[in-house]
């Protein structure tokens, strides 16, 4: 998928494990990380990238004269501008909003929009496969506004069901939609379902937390109006997260948050809120973060987004392949089968052994998976399960790590035997 | 590390896979609490038949992982028959033996160390283990914590 028309060299992953200190664990014990989709390891570039700021140019943004304070404010806003351009936003210094992680870029969202734009019995549609991130916001909404929420339902393919999207959609203010379960897996067809919303007059919010630190993206393709996502899934560090949003409608909404940074004028009486993205970023900022998040961008692009996916598919593709075969009928798999409309995320149960079980043997064999709910409480009820455990990767994985998956399942396999 | 060995005793395995005291009683006569672990999802249902102050009978619905399954099959069987009294008393022994304290009333206290026989604490010291498992402690203390709601509604 590369520009010049060539087969996409793989990524070298050999190499690429030498810049993650995690993999050099202090006992020489082997770790088969299968956990990225919860959050992801950092690699050596991102963390040396703080630690240079904070030791050589740490001082307050976008307040003092000084030199200091001037280069950490350019390395701040440069982080911004690297972040927007990653996910091709049209004009990254003002719709690039930083916040604590893609739960707050939501909660900033819900919140703004209830004041002035949403109203009683207002529709937001969302899916039944939200990642409570991308629920619990609006059902507060619901509690103090009464909007009304509609749903677009989960087949039992783990595929949104479309038969009546128009009847779902008709008359919504807002559709809120994850671009790629955390617990299936499932890549939804955000663009052609923003357009549907779009022609209801809807504002289109994605949650793009499981999909930007895998998949080449861009917000004008997509079609969406926001997207929130999370710096720690992307190889960046934790307290930091985006808000990308379309400038009109920024300008449009009033400020989440009060406090130093987002004000142009404050009197006694009242204020004057900043212009984008200021706005919208109260109080001194995760800046080591944003610029930690930069690095990380920078280490994804020179690796090639596209490289990355193909990576990821064929990870996918073995680990199905293995699981099934080794398993055959004493584990189901769940979400789409064509792993072309999956991230790299394989949520199974296995027969008559609990996750919390099967995740506790693995951790004995350094393999380390997520056993529970995945903060997708209504996925599970619909899957008809209390938690399913889920493998996930990134860039740093590699067969051996499910060579190493499947071991230590047939082991749990004959300890609950 | 501690092995799964730690964890994953016999007793534990067999209460897992053979559940004692599982199902439902109508309500009422019994009472019942529902509990969960937000870890993991787990949900289990304590059922309950007091007669005066003592537990006639008990019965545990619900899914759950081997040491949240085994331990509530494990906390019925010490339990039935016991007086209130001595509910309590095996309640801070358990408590005391994963680390944590509680009275009946719902309060952590500091860790508080009980003094108490082995064989006060019978088959439940299966889940001695469990301690090293930190994680888990949630999971063996899920069905101890959702028997002691459903006397409290009761007082209530
Ligand atoms: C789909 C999805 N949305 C939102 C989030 C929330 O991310 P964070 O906890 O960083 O705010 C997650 C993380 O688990 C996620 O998987």
């Amino acid at each position: 998928m590369n520009t010049h028309g060539l087969e996409a060299k793989p990524l070298n992953v050999s190499d690429i494990r030498k810049d993650f200190p995690i993999f050099s664990q202090p006992d020489g014990k082997s770790l088969y990380f299968l956990d990225s989709a919860a959050s992801s390891q950092k690699p050596l570039q991102v963390l040396n990238a703080m630690d240079n700021y904070y030791c050589t140019t740490h001082a307050n943004v976008h307040r003092g004269v000084y030199r200091l304070a001037e280069q950490a404010t350019e390395l701040y806003e440069s982080a911004r501008g690297k972040i927007g351009r990653f996910i091709g936003a049209p004009n990254p210094s003002r719709e690039i909003i930083f916040t604590k992680n893609a739960t707050e870029s939501i909660n900033l969202l819900s919140n703004s929009l209830s004041r002035g734009t949403l109203k009683r019995g207002d529709v937001v549609v969302l899916t039944e496969m939200e990642h409570h991130a991308n629920l619990v916001p609006w059902l507060i909404a619901k509690e103090q506004l009464g909007i009304e929420i509609r749903y677009i339902m989960v087949d039992e393919n783990g595929y949104l069901n479309l038969d009546n999207i128009d009847e779902v959609l008709r008359n919504a203010k807002i559709l809120s939609i994850t671009l790629a379960s955390n617990v299936l897996g499932t890549i939804n067809p955000v663009s052609q379902l923003a357009e549907l919303a779009h022609k209801n007059g809807a504002i289109v919010i994605g949650d793009g937390a499981q999909f930007v630190p895998h998949v080449a993206t861009n917000v004008t393709a997509l079609g969406v109006d926001f997207l929130a996502f999370t710096g720690h899934k992307m190889l960046g560090p934790t307290g930091i997260g985006i808000l990308w949003g379309k400038s009109a409608l920024l300008d449009s909404l009033p400020p989440f948050m009060g406090g130093g940074d987002m004000i142009t004028d404050v009197t006694l009486d009242g204020f004057s809120p900043n212009e984008l993205p200021w706005k919208f970023e109260a109080g001194t900022p995760p800046i080591a973060e944003a610029i930690g998040l930069g690095a990380a961008i920078d280490y994804l692009e020179n690796l090639g987004m596209d490289r990355i996916r193909e990576h990821e598919l064929e990870l996918l593709s073995y680990g199905i392949e293995m699981l099934e075969s080794n398993f055959g009928e004493n584990i189901t798999i769940h979400g789409p089968r064509n792993i072309n409309d999956r991230g790299g995320v394989i949520s199974f149960d296995f027969k008559d052994i609990h996750p919390h079980d099967i995740s506790q043997i693995l951790d004995q064999s350094g393999v380390c998976v997520r056993a529970g709910h995945h903060c997708a409480k209504p996925l599970m009820r619909h899957l008809g399960v209390a938690a399913t455990a889920r493998a996930s990767f990134h860039i740093y994985n590699e067969q051996s790590d499910i060579d190493a998956l499947i071991d230590a399942l047939a082991k749990a396999q004959a300890f609950f035997g | 590390m501690p092995g799964l060995e730690d964890l994953y005793r016999e007793i534990i395995l067999d209460h897992y896979k053979n559940p004692r005291n599982e199902g439902e009683f109508p309500t009422p006569p019994a009472i019942k609490a529902e509990g969960h672990n937000p870890l993991c999802g787990d949900e289990l249902t304590v059922y309950v038949i007091l007669e005066g102050s003592v537990i006639k009978d008990i019965r545990i619905a619900g899914q759950g992982c081997s040491i949240s399954r085994s331990s509530a099959s494990l906390m019925s069987v010490a339990v039935k028959g016991k007086t209130l009294q001595e509910v309590d008393r095996l309640l801070s022994i358990f408590k005391s033996m994963m680390s944590i304290s509680t009275n009946t009333s719902g309060e952590t206290e500091a860790v508080d160390p009980v003094e108490y026989s082995e064989r006060e604490l019978g088959e439940l010291i299966a889940l001695q283990g469990v301690v090293k498992f930190p994680v888990r402690i949630k999971c063996a203390t899920l069905s101890w914590n959702t028997l002691v709601q459903a006397l409290e509604d009761r007082a209530s």
